[in-house]
Parts: C-alpha cells; structure tokens; sequence
C-alpha cells in the first residue's frame, strides 16, 4: 500500500478540462459551428451527467408519488425524496426538518411573505408574522424582483411601508443609514447575499445583528452565494434564505427555503392541498409539521434527488475551489474586459467581496445589440436589466449585458469575451 | 455572417439617423410602450387628419408620427421606418402595412415581403430569424397601433 493519504485529490485548482468533460452540452456548437463560450450561469447553470443519471434513475427504478401510498416503490420514493433532503440540508450547515422544497427561490420568499400577512397570523403568539400599517419591510435598492417584488405586494396587503437600503456609485450597500432604517418599526430585512447584476457580496453579519437588535426577521435571497461559494446557515445568523436548484447544477422546477425550526413551526401555510394537512374535516383542517406543512401536492422527488446530486457533485469539487475559481475568473474578467476601450464596468471594480457576475455597458452599442454579435461568436451571455430594473434606473442605465461564471468557465472563455467586444464595436463603427 | 444579413445598412443608417423623431403637436393619442425583457421604451405620438371633414375612420390620413425612444438599433431603426412608411397614409393603408410587417416578424426567416407595401422595412426579414429580437422590431409599430385606437376611442366619446 502507498501512503498518499496526506494528499486529498481535491485540492488546488480545479481541472476545467475533467470538469468539462461532464457536462455534455458545453461541447456542442452555436450558430454556424461556433464553439459554446457559455457566460449565462447566473440565469441558470449546465447540469453535468451526474445530476441528468440521478433524476433519470429516480424514474428508471423508484418513481412513484412520495408520501403516501405504502407500496414498495412508494417507500423507495420517499426514502429517495427524504435523504435527499438531508443531502441539502447538510451542502448548508442546516437540518433537514429546516429545508422546505418550493418550486423556486421565488416561490420561496413568496411562502415567507405570505406567512406575514395570513390571517392565521394575527394571534398574539405569532407576532413575529403580523405585519400592519406603521410596520416597515426593508429591502435594498439592488434586489432581484423575486425579492423585491413579493415584498411590494406585502406592503400593499398590509398597509405597511416599504423602505430600502440605497446602493452607492460603486455598487456597494450604503450601510450609513443602518441604525435608521432597521428601527423598531422593521418586521423584515430581505437583501441578496450577492447581487445578480453587481456581483456585490454584502455584509450579512452586521445587517442580522441590527435585525435581531430590532427583533426583526431576517430573509436572505442566497440564489448566487449557494452555488458559488460555501454558505453555512448556522453562521449567518439570518431566519430564512433561499436559493433555486437549477442555478447551482441541479434540475428546474427546485428551490430550497431554509428556516430557522421554531419559526417554521410557528408558520401558517401559504400553499394548501394535498399532504400538507393534520386532519381535515368538511368545514375545517389542521396542519402537517413542517416542512411537510409547506409542501402541498405531490412533490417534486426526482428533482430533489436530482438536485441532492448536484450538491454531492459540488461537494465532491469543493465549494471552497469553486470559489477560488470564480474568483479568479472575475479578477481576470474585470482587467480583460475592464480595459476594452469605452467599456464600463458596473458593479465593484476590484474582486473583493464580488462574486462572478460582470456587468457592463459599451459606450455607443445597446446591450441587445452586443449581445447579438457576441452570439454570433457562440459567447452566449444575458443583457437587459436582469430582473433588476430599478438597480438600473437607479445606475442610470436602462440595461446592461452580463457575463457570469461557474466551476466549468476558463481563461479562455474570458478572452473569447474581450474578443467579441472588440468585434461588436468594429461591428457597429464605434471603435476602428 | 448572418450579422450582416440581420444589421443592413438601412437598419443601421436609420439607427444612427432616425427620420422624424421628437414629439410633436398636435396629435390626436400618444402611446408609451415598454419591453419589458429589457427596459426599453418608446413614447409614440400619432396626428390623424379626417378623410372629409368629418369623423375619424379609416379613410383618415396620418399627417404625423413623432416618437422619442431609447433602446436597441432594431427597435429605433424600426419605429424611424414606420415614420416614412406611414406618415402621408390612410389609417387603412397603415394597418395593412403593419399587418404585412407583422407577418414578416414572425416568419421566422421564411417571409418573403412585398417591396411594394413595405419599402425600407424589408430590411428587417433578418430580424425575423431571432425570435428574441422580434418584440424589439414591432415595439414602435405597436405603440403606432395603440395611439391610433386610443384617437379613435377618444374621438368616439
């Protein structure tokens, strides 16, 4: 026997060559034989094989609705679907009676939202979820509508008063306000993690702490910090945080709502049926225990194992290497296409607490535009507002084109960027 | 390349050179569309003269188009030919173009349009083969559609 047990095969940087390998689709060609230069997963991730065999075995050998029925395929099922779910609880330092399967992230701070302002709420014992006019639900100026939005809705319900944390020039959260804005008035903080469009990684730690100072709850939209680095619920001190499955390698149609146990349990439904009950009777129901009490209908099992081997696939990399990567990427990123000429970067200029999201403007070219001719060079990036229209009006800008990385992007598909720039401005005539 | 079969000259020169933009008085309906896959907009103005004197119908002549917009050269270059393309036309005539404008967006590359009836916007039958762009050639043209109804409707109060 060798003695190399000093030496964990996972280490150092990853092999994009090996990595690639897996994922069937960045082989193909786009448009005329172009080469996939794939830039766009921060609209949605490649799914290596290993998550495609997971959910097709589920179907292959255990399918069957999970949950009910007590057929042998139906215990596979649940027995799939439930260590599943400890598959992804453990990929986030949570329990699994804490993760709760919803359609999507945005689905996931729907329940939330939702919980706030349900009748079943206005008893004296749940006033963390009563939500009414003189209450304030702070967001920031930076958010994804799906963490925006449903908070907008929330507010008009309840008569309570939106309020947000404004985004300096830098594309940074402009913490100054903090004591003011989070008041004893504040029911709810709901910030990403990192911005989609910015890249921003925000400070959780002091944001929580002036939260819980106030006894507010504290929801976190975690859909570009689960896939690209490692997150550990138990040390972000939030209540709640979700993320979706098919930006971090797993399926479509999955997404996570992690909650703190006792606030779970506390919680009224937000979507009711099927397999979410306690008992019902023709004129009334009673509760299942969460996360079941969340999970109406039946629910999405082959994801969920699907997803589980997404989590096993990042694990077995390492999310701290995926992080290391992307984060070599976005450095590399910002000076490439930093130094084309007339590009404007938007967002954080230097990769320190800046995940891989870069977004730009090209003076003289619309980002629908670009976007064209980056296509017809098989770079296959995202433009428009990205979800976040007011971050952009805010900026002053009406869309910007994106460029986003995971574990399987090179160097390469960086230079193949700048390249394709330049392309689009002799393209267009700004540039000789 | 099939860049160049998308980006003509005349698209181009149009973006770079939009005919009759501004906003003008008087009309009759303004319309303000926006995409809203990426935010851009345009705010379309339409003058309507009666055919006789009398009622607006469809015999009326567009005496004027005017716009400001901000967004892609597909949707600028677009709402600039509709300019040319319409101004001096009867309502009538105008829809027929439109019709015939919209067919050609959603032929997906196969249309094979009428010189006659649409002019500079046969440079667009490239666009058509990129069904994410279409909604940008066809924002002005539906803001033209919508401000001549709303001329209508006012007209009918």
């Amino acid at each position: 026997m060798t003695l190399r047990e000093s030496v964990r095969p996972d280490t150092g940087p990853i092999d994009t060559t090996a990595v690639r390998k897996d994922f069937p689709i960045l082989s193909r060609t786009v448009r005329d034989g172009r080469p996939l230069v794939y830039l766009d997963s921060g609209a949605t991730s490649q799914k290596p094989r290993q998550v495609l065999e997971a959910e097709r075995g589920f179907y292959e050998r255990h399918n069957a609705a999970v949950h009910r029925g007590a057929h042998q395929l139906a215990e596979e099922a649940t027995d799939a679907y439930e260590a599943a779910r400890e598959t992804i609880a453990r990929f986030i330092g949570g329990d699994a009676g804490e993760v709760v399967f919803t359609k999507n992230a945005t689905e996931a701070i729907n329940l939330v939202a939702y919980a706030m302002s349900n009748a079943a709420t206005a008893e004296d014992g749940l006033r963390r979820f009563q939500v009414g006019p003189g209450d304030e639900i702070v967001v920031t100026e930076m958010e994804h509508h799906a963490n925006l939005v449903p908070w907008q809705q929330l507010c008009r319900r309840t008569g309570a008063t939106l309020r947000w944390f404004p985004v300096t020039e830098e594309g940074r959260l402009d913490l100054s306000d903090l004591e003011e804005l989070v008041n004893e008035r504040t029911r709810v903080v709901a910030f990403a993690h990192q911005s989609n469009v910015l890249g921003t990684v925000n400070p959780v730690a002091p944001i929580a702490a002036r939260a819980r100072e106030v006894g507010a709850l504290v929801v976190l939209d975690a859909c570009q910090s689960v896939p690209h680095m490692p997150v550990d619920v138990s040390a972000l001190d939030v209540d709640f945080l979700a993320f979706s499955g098919h930006k971090m390698l797993g399926p479509n149609g999955i997404g996570v709502l992690w909650g703190r146990r006792e606030l779970l349990e506390a919680m009224p439904p937000f979507i009711t049926g099927g397999s979410m009950i306690g008992v019902v009777h023709m004129d009334h129901s009673t509760w299942a225990e969460p996360p079941q009490r969340f999970e109406a209908g039946v629910p999405m099992a082959p994801q969920a194992v699907a997803l589980a081997a997404a989590c096993d696939y990042l694990t077995a990399v390492g999310m701290d290497r995926v992080a290391e990567h992307e984060h070599a990427l976005t450095a590399y990123a910002l000076e490439r296409v930093g130094a084309v000429e007339d590009v404007r970067i938007v967002g954080p200029a230097e990769a320190v607490d800046r995940g891989g999201a870069v977004s730009f403007t090209v003076e003289g070219i619309h980002p629908h535009d670009l976007g064209q001719v980056l296509d017809d060079k098989g770079v296959e990036v995202r433009v428009g507002h990205h979800c976040a229209w007011p971050l952009h009006r805010k900026l002053g800008i009406v869309a910007t084109t994106r460029a986003s990385f995971y574990l399987y992007n090179t160097l390469e598909d960086v230079d193949a960027l700048a390249d394709a720039i330049r392309d689009a401005q002799r393209f267009f005539g700004t540039r000789p | 390349m099939q860049l160049d079969a998308m980006y003509q000259e005349i698209i181009l020169d149009h973006y770079r050179n939009p005919h009759h933009k501004g906003l003008r008085d008087p009309h009759n309906a303004e319309a303000h569309h926006i995409n809203p896959t990426c935010g851009d907009e345009v705010t379309l103005r339409v003058a309507l003269t009666p055919a006789d004197g009398a009622a607006l119908d469809d015999h009326a002549v567009v005496s004027d188009v005017s716009y400001e917009g901000m967004g892609c050269s597909i949707s600028q270059a677009s709402t600039s030919v509709l300019t040319d393309l319409l101004i001096g036309r009867t309502v009538a005539e105008g829809m027929a173009t439109l019709e015939a404008f919209t067919e050609l967006m959603q032929s997906r590359g196969q249309g094979e349009p009428d010189e006659d009836v649409l002019e500079d916007a046969v440079a667009f039958a490239g666009v058509s083969k990129y069904p994410a762009r279409v909604k940008c050639a066809l924002l002005g043209w539906m803001a033209w559609k919508d401000a001549v109804s709303q001329s209508f409707e006012k007209e009918s109060v």
